[in-house]
């Protein structure tokens, strides 16, 4: 879909290139991720591809053409692009805002109209909004108007230069959600800029590493990534807490979970006990036609001939299969059980995860 | 000169003998009253719109090519510093007793007001407004006609009307070669030792930079409504 084949930005008058030879093949529908410490290119080389920034060598090939012979003006409407502080523009409202693109392309009114509302329906934004200015928008409001605003004319392509990164944390964390969960309907080719490592494992398909001059480290999805740095740099700049950022990652369906030990509440007291010896827990499941009741241990059992004469207790957390793998361990370490429970959504019983289980994963 | 302020000190020493308003007279002018109205708002227009023309191109041009913003400040600075007087002599050989020679030192003395002006508002537009407006497909004109110049708009306007202001005060100068508007009656006063001309003359004046000015807040108000939501901030997300 992109592909940057050897290029290069070198500023006159500087002895080293801030972009020296880079080479990427972005695919079509991805997200890739740029990241890198300070002076490592990864804003320079995001505004060649829409030629904020002219390359010095090169080629950057989008959907088949060299962006270096096309009318940059063309080139960019056909490009959303969304950067850190939105700059959105202050005397028009969100309405006029988001409708930029649009009209410089030249659709009809109606057309913009249905298209803008449609935008303000996906993220969210509240129908008094649009005749508002900017200036009286929150952070996270503004943020998502310049991302709608970036969509309007539905390019197959998105750049983004530190999307979140003017808005506080909490904000931030909502509006990633958001972003891969459009991104997952949408399936446009995104190219964005991040200093933050953590937002390019949660946001990315693949990240791209880049050093000082922009050289390429690594570029590989963020599981692998983490599992397998290339280099000294790229394991660094990862940071500590790779095995668990790997974590955050995975999720319990994709692995296999223990079936853990489970009777059934008309089963013998007996087999609920050595149920509960065998798996060493020193509890066992009560679980009745795939439901969940809770679990029961020696103490409850006793006097008991049929399991299901016990109260069972509920366990504090559960997890689904759509949690990661950092969600179960946190499960794990904060209930008395010592294990975290797989539920399908309508608590029906689907194993458990221990933390060896776990363990395993990360040393695969 | 020195006829002009030995009549006023003998004007001066007759005060008590004249009322400062004859009614009567400014009845039995209400036609040249009006006249030399039309004529000082006419100057001021020619003087604004003309320097506007010249100040707007050149600071358009500063904006983007930063290496001419200090000889264009120098030489309107240069060109403010001349005094009226100066300047209306200097130009009657050339231009004799026409409006040209009125207008000409007015525009002048606007052009340093309205170039820095213009140029502060287009600088006050915001990098990342203009990089996004790019990033998104603008051509150059449409930057400069649909974001930078609407949002230097309150900069702009704000020295419109100092310049508007102070030309309609400047204008009254040019009445010493018969083309001051207001600024006649002031004169006409000075001479003839008459205090309702005068007074007519500096009251109407200074009511037409007041009505100029009000106008000018007014249209800065109706074309920047964004500049009013700018104090207002929303508190959710």
């Amino acid at each position: 879909m992109i592909s940057l084949e050897h290029v290069e930005k070198r500023y006159p008058g500087t002895a080293s290139a801030a972009v020296g030879d880079l080479t990427l093949e972005i695919d079509e529908g991805e997200t890739v991720a740029l990241v890198g410490p300070s002076g490592c290119g990864k804003t320079t080389t995001l505004k060649m591809i829409n030629r904020l920034i002219e390359p010095t060598g090169g080629r950057i090939v989008l959907d088949g053409t060299n962006v270096l012979e096309q009318d940059p003006v063309q080139l960019r409407r056909g490009i959303g692009y969304v950067i850190q502080h939105t700059g959105l523009l202050p005397h028009r409202t969100i309405r006029q805002n988001i409708a930029t693109v649009p009209h410089l392309v030249g659709w009809d009114d109606e057309r913009v109209d249905a298209r803008v509302d449609e935008l303000l329906e996906i993220f969210d934004l509240d129908r008094e909004l649009p005749d508002r200015y900017p200036a009286e928008l929150s952070g996270g409001q503004r943020q998502r108007v310049g991302v709608a605003r970036a969509l309007a004319a539905d390019p197959p392509v998105m750049l983004m230069d530190e999307p979140f990164a003017a808005v506080d944390p909490i904000v931030r964390g909502r509006l990633q959600d958001q972003f891969l969960e459009i991104q997952d309907r949408l399936r446009k080719t995104i190219v964005f800029v991040t200093h933050d490592v953590d937002e390019a494992i949660k946001l990315s398909d693949r990240m791209a590493i880049l050093n000082v001059g922009g050289v390429l480290e690594q570029f590989a999805p963020p599981e692998t990534v983490l599992r397998e740095p290339a280099n000294d740099f790229v394991r660094e700049f990862v940071g500590a807490e790779r095995g668990l950022k790997r974590l955050a990652l995975i999720k319990v369906d994709d692995i296999q979970v223990d079936p853990g030990p489970v009777v059934a509440p008309g089963a013998g007291a007996d087999e609920a006990r050595r149920a509960i010896d065998a798996a060493g827990f020193g509890w066992v499941s009560v679980v009745d036609e795939g439901e969940l009741l809770g679990w029961v241990d020696h103490q409850a059992l006793q006097g008991c001939v049929m399991a299901g004469e016990a109260t069972p207790r509920r366990f504090s957390a559960y997890v689904t299969g759509r949690d990661s793998l950092r969600q179960a361990l946190d499960s794990i370490v904060t209930s008395r059980t010592a294990v975290a429970v797989v539920v399908t959504e309508g608590q029906h019983y689907r194993g458990v995860l221990t933390l060896e289980r776990i363990s395993q994963e990360i040393l695969a | 000169m020195s006829d002009l302020l030995a009549g006023a000190t003998t004007f001066l020493s007759q005060q008590d003998t004249e009322p400062l308003i004859r009614w009567i007279w400014i009845s039995d002018h209400v036609d040249e009253i009006v006249s030399r109205g039309l004529q000082h708002v006419y100057l001021t227009i020619v003087t604004v719109v003309i320097g506007f023309l010249i100040a707007f191109p050149a600071a358009v041009y500063a904006s983007r090519h930063r290496w001419a913003v200090s000889p264009i400040t120098s030489i309107s600075g240069v060109l403010y510093t001349i005094p009226a007087f100066a300047f209306i002599f200097l130009l009657l050989p050339i231009t004799g007793l026409s409006l040209t020679t009125v207008v000409v030192p007015l525009i002048a003395y606007s052009l340093l007001i309205l170039f820095r002006n213009t140029l502060a508002g287009l600088d006050s537009v915001e990098p990342e407004v203009k990089e996004a407006a790019i990033g998104m497909g603008l051509s150059r004109r449409q930057l400069l006609w649909r974001v930078e110049v609407p949002l230097a708009m309150p900069v702009i306007i704000a020295g419109l009307r100092i310049a508007t202001v102070s030309s309609i005060g400047l204008i009254t100068i040019a009445a010493l070669i018969g083309r001051g508007g207001f600024g006649q009656f002031i004169l006409d006063g000075l001479n003839t030792f008459f205090w309702t001309p005068l007074l007519v003359g500096v009251v109407l004046s200074v009511a037409l930079a007041f009505a100029a000015d009000l106008l000018l807040l007014g249209l800065q108000r109706l074309v920047t409504p964004w500049a009013r939501a700018s104090g207002v901030r929303a508190v959710a997300t």
